[in-house]
């Protein structure tokens, strides 16, 4: 009898685990659109149409399917933290660089802008 | 040649011509490679149609902007400024003695290198100068009276032809020089250069706002603005256009600002004054 209770704590434990975490994903993900779209913060809609926002700019491209433009996150995470590495002429602000946003708040956005 | 080399090659012979083109315009090259710039960006617009910004380029917010020039909100400004033009100070002169042509007519040649003091002066410097000159103390510099005379001298300029001068002085060239580089610096903490929104990416939506072509960007000024429900001089609005951006503004007539307004008013030359004007 001890050996399948322990495993079904352990499945129980996992479970929690997986939900919390994914919970919190969920929870950085609405954080990151909330930041995105604050006038404020990230103001990514000033440039870019993304779902869910209303009058969007279009001096950048529309941020969408993304998981299939930056396969690699850390390229997106870079390319918001400065954009100039890669197009030295761009409008778009390094809101890394010049601290426009928190790292903490960055992770986020970049949550966000993965999720679409 | 593999790819990384072409690259490489292409990247030298762009950053050689731009060397060469920086070692060699003159601000008459500048100016004409600035005309062609837009020019080809929006091939629509029309003759001197630039002086009318970003109404040139945007059909649905010209036909309400159309509806308001019917009635100018500027036309009260325009009356104000005269009275005050022709108001005679308290030592018997007024503000014409201080102008060529009595102050009618004249905007257009400022602002002017004035190779005496070394600097560049504005039409509003001059005006406030005068005031003082003549024992008056100077009004404030971004609105009010100052920009409801300006607006009186530039109804009667309205038609002449913008032309700014740069005299053979190397202190004018630098001047020039200064507020050019302005005009392309990135700045502020969104890190954005005037080029950015009114060149490059000019005629774009950033959220609800479409960004003027810089060319024809001086000769309505000053503007009846909605937003400011108010007139307000150019440097009231570089002051804004800097705010935007997250820098800190440069004073309304500071060394900066006049070189900015040189700079820019010099890409302009041959555009007709149409100030004031009305804006959203
Ligand atoms: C002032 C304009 C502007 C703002 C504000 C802006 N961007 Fe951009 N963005 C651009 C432009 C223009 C590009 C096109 C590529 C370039 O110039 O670097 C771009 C490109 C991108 C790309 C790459 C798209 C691709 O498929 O290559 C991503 C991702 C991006 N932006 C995300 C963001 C996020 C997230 C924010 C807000 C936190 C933001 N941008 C704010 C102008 C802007
Ligand atoms: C973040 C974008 C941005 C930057 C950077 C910017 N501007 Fe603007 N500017 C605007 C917007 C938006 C308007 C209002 C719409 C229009 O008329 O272009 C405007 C309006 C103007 C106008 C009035 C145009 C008119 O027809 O009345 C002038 C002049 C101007 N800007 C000059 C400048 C100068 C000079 C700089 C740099 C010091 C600058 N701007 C930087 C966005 C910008």
């Amino acid at each position: 009898m001890k050996k399948p209770t322990a495993t079904l704590l352990f499945s129980l434990a996992l479970a929690g685990l997986v939900l919390s975490s994914s919970v919190m994903a969920g929870d950085a993900i609405a954080e990151g659109k909330k930041l995105a779209f604050n006038r404020k913060k990230g103001n990514c809609l000033a440039c870019h149409q993304i779902a869910g926002g209303a009058l969007p700019g279009n001096a950048g491209p529309p941020l969408m399917s993304m998981k299939a433009r930056f396969p690699d996150k850390a390229k997106l995470r870079a390319q918001i933290w400065d954009p100039t590495v890669r197009n030295p002429n761009t409008i778009m602000p390094p809101f890394g660089r010049h601290e426009i946003l928190t790292e903490a708040e960055l992770d986020k956005v970049v949550e966000f802008i993965y999720s679409l | 040649m593999n790819k990384q080399l072409v690259k490489t090659l292409l990247t030298t012979v762009a950053i050689m011509l731009a060397l060469s083109s920086v070692a060699q315009a003159s601000p008459e090259e500048d100016r004409q490679a600035f005309v062609k710039f837009f020019h080809d960006r929006f091939p629509n617009v029309k003759g001197d149609d630039w002086i009318n910004g970003v109404y040139a380029i945007d059909s649905a917010s010209r036909a309400q902007w159309e509806e308001i020039e019917d009635f100018p909100p500027y036309e009260i400004y325009v009356d104000e400024g005269k009275k005050l033009f022709e108001t005679k100070f308290a030592n018997g002169k007024s503000l014409a003695d201080c102008f060529e042509n009595g102050g009618i007519g004249i905007k257009q040649n400022y602002p002017y290198f004035d190779t005496k003091r070394g600097e560049v002066v504005t039409l509003e410097l001059a005006i406030n100068e005068c005031r003082e000159k003549n024992g008056e103390k100077p009004w404030g510099w971004k609105k009010g009276k100052l920009a409801a005379v300006s607006a009186y001298m530039a109804w009667t300029s309205r038609g002449k032809k913008t032309n700014v001068k740069i005299p053979n002085d190397p202190r004018a060239l630098a001047a020039y020089e200064a507020g050019k580089k302005h005009f392309y610096s990135r700045r502020g903490q969104l890190n954005m250069a005037c080029a950015h929104c009114h060149m490059h990416y000019s005629g774009n939506k950033l959220r609800a706002d479409i960004t003027s072509p810089a060319l024809g960007h001086t000769t309505h000024f000053p503007v009846f603005r909605s937003k400011w429900g108010s007139l307000g001089t150019l440097h009231r609005r570089f002051g804004g256009c800097n705010k935007q951006v997250r820098a800190k503004p440069f004073k309304a007539q500071s060394e900066e600002y006049r070189n900015l307004e040189y700079f820019l008013t010099y890409m302009n030359n041959g555009l007709p004054i149409n100030g004031p004007g009305a804006r959203k």
